[in-house]
């Protein structure tokens, strides 16, 4: 019950802290005391009718006395005490309703802080998920298979570096905003695709990173409702979420888009993800490589069987996405439409541009896209080879066995 | 995890009473709560059993009974989709839902399709494709 508790109402406590206390850390540890308290209170006295108005104004009880027990009391400590002892003087409905008000205004600034440049992307990950998600910090070891101390040392680091850098609590000036909310998109979605396709181990997916980075991208949507992009992000992920269950076979084996049972397709998912792309249209977002994504997402979805996927419309789209956001990744997924829409030959023309691009050194879905075009080709002994290679690449043990597989059909 | 929370009927509800203004602005509330935690796909009410049926089944017999229905017990008048980490969480959630008067709120996980295991062969998975595929299509 208290994790539920916690889960529900941490990041909307620890943002109103940290508008008050100017510290995300001084602000965690408050509403953490102020957790441990309910934990020792609640089963006494019934779960208050607010328990979310409890905790805070416990949080802030609790605040006043660590800000006043500190043995050197600086002035600014001194005036914070002053701060929460005045915001505490007002009658409590006041007080509830004014933190009301502001809640999305401080979840917004916690977003941003979560998500700051001046940390690295690890730590970005952690602390927002740590914060904003309210796992807890074994949650997000698991999830990304890391020890739990090395994740707990990441986010310490992370509040040091903010605190250190004096990141002031406060949502980005109008000419810094879209690269900052660019990164708050990067971090969810980079969260995403870790649940999506897991990196390592031998699971093909976690899907419960994929939901946390989704209400991550829902949460999002409703603090800055009139961003295009962060609509764009949260159509692609809730698509893409929406096979999530078809990627993976009776025996735990990656099941690719083409050949997934679209029966097996989360429809509810899928009816979100395209609302989600109409709002970004609406809004003008038609550009944003995030909508772009959902676009080519929502090609798939729309189509009843995979033979009825327009491969035309997603190599025009992809061919936007190259010119807005040029990479080597891109370009060999436009490979991959161009070769469903116009035949394997205009594909492997693309990728074998590619071969020698330093991005794609190690990335082993080159020479898997490339032993896939050869195959069509009928040149099998190549083809054997590049699949050979891409396993030898990859760093999931699931995909290396249907890569190996695959090899071994090659005659 | 997803979890269907169903809110029960009753006489206004079954009479198309709509619900005042002060309950429908709470509601609302709620609503936007849920939507802006993330947690809520969808959710819904219903209208009256009068402008339902029920399809009663029995050998080859398929009896067609028209609402309104009497059991007000068994009536739903409304539902949420959520997803939670758990049950705890959305029993948090439901809590926090402006009802009264004794209402009862159930509140039911959902199968996902593996939950189905063998009983859901390949050829019934690959029907079931069919008509989902069909639906999307109508939609657009």
């Amino acid at each position: 019950m208290i994790d539920a508790v916690w889960r529900i109402e941490s990041p909307r406590l620890i943002a109103g802290l940290a508008r008050i206390v100017r510290d995300i850390g001084l602000a965690e540890d408050l509403a953490q005391d102020a957790l441990v308290a309910a934990l020792e209170s609640w089963p006494r006295s019934g779960v208050p009718d607010n328990p979310g108005a409890w905790l805070m104004a416990t949080a802030r009880h609790r605040g006043i006395d660590v800000l006043r027990r500190g043995a050197t009391l600086e002035r600014k400590q001194e005036e914070l005490a002053r701060d929460l002892e005045t915001a505490l003087g007002h009658s409590e409905p006041d007080v509830d309703a004014m933190i009301d008000d502001d809640i999305g205004d401080d979840l917004l600034r916690l977003v941003f802080m979560c998500c700051h440049p001046v940390l690295s992307t690890d730590a970005r990950i952690a602390l927002t998920l740590r914060l904003l998600g309210g796992l807890t910090t074994e949650e997000i070891a698991r999830a990304f298979l890391a020890p739990e101390k090395t994740v707990a040392q990441r986010i310490v680091r992370a509040k040091r570096t903010l605190a250190e850098a004096q990141v002031p609590f406060e949502v980005p000036t109008a000419d810094e905003r879209a690269e900052r909310l660019q990164s708050v998109l990067e971090v969810t979605y980079l969260v995403f695709n870790e649940g999506y396709s897991a990196t390592a181990g031998d699971h093909w997916t976690r899907p419960a990173l994929c939901e946390d980075a989704l209400r991550l991208g829902r949460v999002l949507a409703g603090l800055v409702p009139d961003e295009p992009e962060v609509h764009g992000l949260v159509a692609l992920m809730e698509i893409q979420a929406s096979r999530l269950r078809a990627r993976v076979g009776p025996d735990g084996e990656p099941v690719l888009l083409l050949d997934q049972d679209r029966g097996r397709w989360d429809h509810v998912l899928t009816q979100r993800g395209l609302h989600a792309l109409a709002r970004a249209e609406e809004l003008g977002g038609t550009l944003g490589t995030y909508a772009l994504q959902a676009a080519i997402a929502a090609c798939h979805a729309r189509a009843p069987t995979a033979q009825d996927t327009n491969w035309e419309r997603i190599a025009a789209l992809y061919d936007a996405l190259s010119q807005l956001a040029p990479s080597p990744v891109v370009e060999l997924n436009r490979a991959v439409a161009l070769s469903m829409a116009f035949g394997p030959e205009a594909g492997l023309e693309l990728v074998d541009e590619l071969v020698d691009e330093p991005a794609l050194r190690s990335y082993h879905l080159l020479p898997s896209v490339r032993g896939d075009l050869l195959f069509k080709l009928g040149r099998v002994d190549e083809a054997r080879r590049e699949f050979e290679r891409a396993a030898g690449m990859t760093r999931n043990e699931r995909e290396r066995a249907l890569l190996l597989e695959r090899a071994a059909g090659c005659g | 995890m997803r979890f269907m929370v169903l809110v029960p009927g009753d006489e206004d509800s079954e009479a198309g009473v709509m619900p005042s203004e002060e309950l429908l602005t709470e509601m609302t509330a709620y609503n936007e709560q849920l939507a802006s935690a993330g947690v809520m796909l969808a959710g819904e009410g219903l209208h009256p059993t009068s402008k339902g049926a029920r399809v009663r089944f029995s050998g080859k017999e398929k009896t067609v009974v028209d609402g309104p229905f009497a059991e007000s017990k068994e009536i739903i008048a409304g539902y949420w989709l959520i997803q939670t980490k758990s049950l705890d969480e959305v029993i948090e959630w439901v809590k926090r839902a402006p009802f009264d008067g004794g209402t009862e709120i159930e509140i039911r996980q959902v199968f996902e399709a593996d939950d189905f295991g063998d009983e859901l062969t390949p050829e019934l998975r690959e029907r079931e494709d069919k008509i989902r595929a069909e639906t999307e299509a109508r939609r657009g």
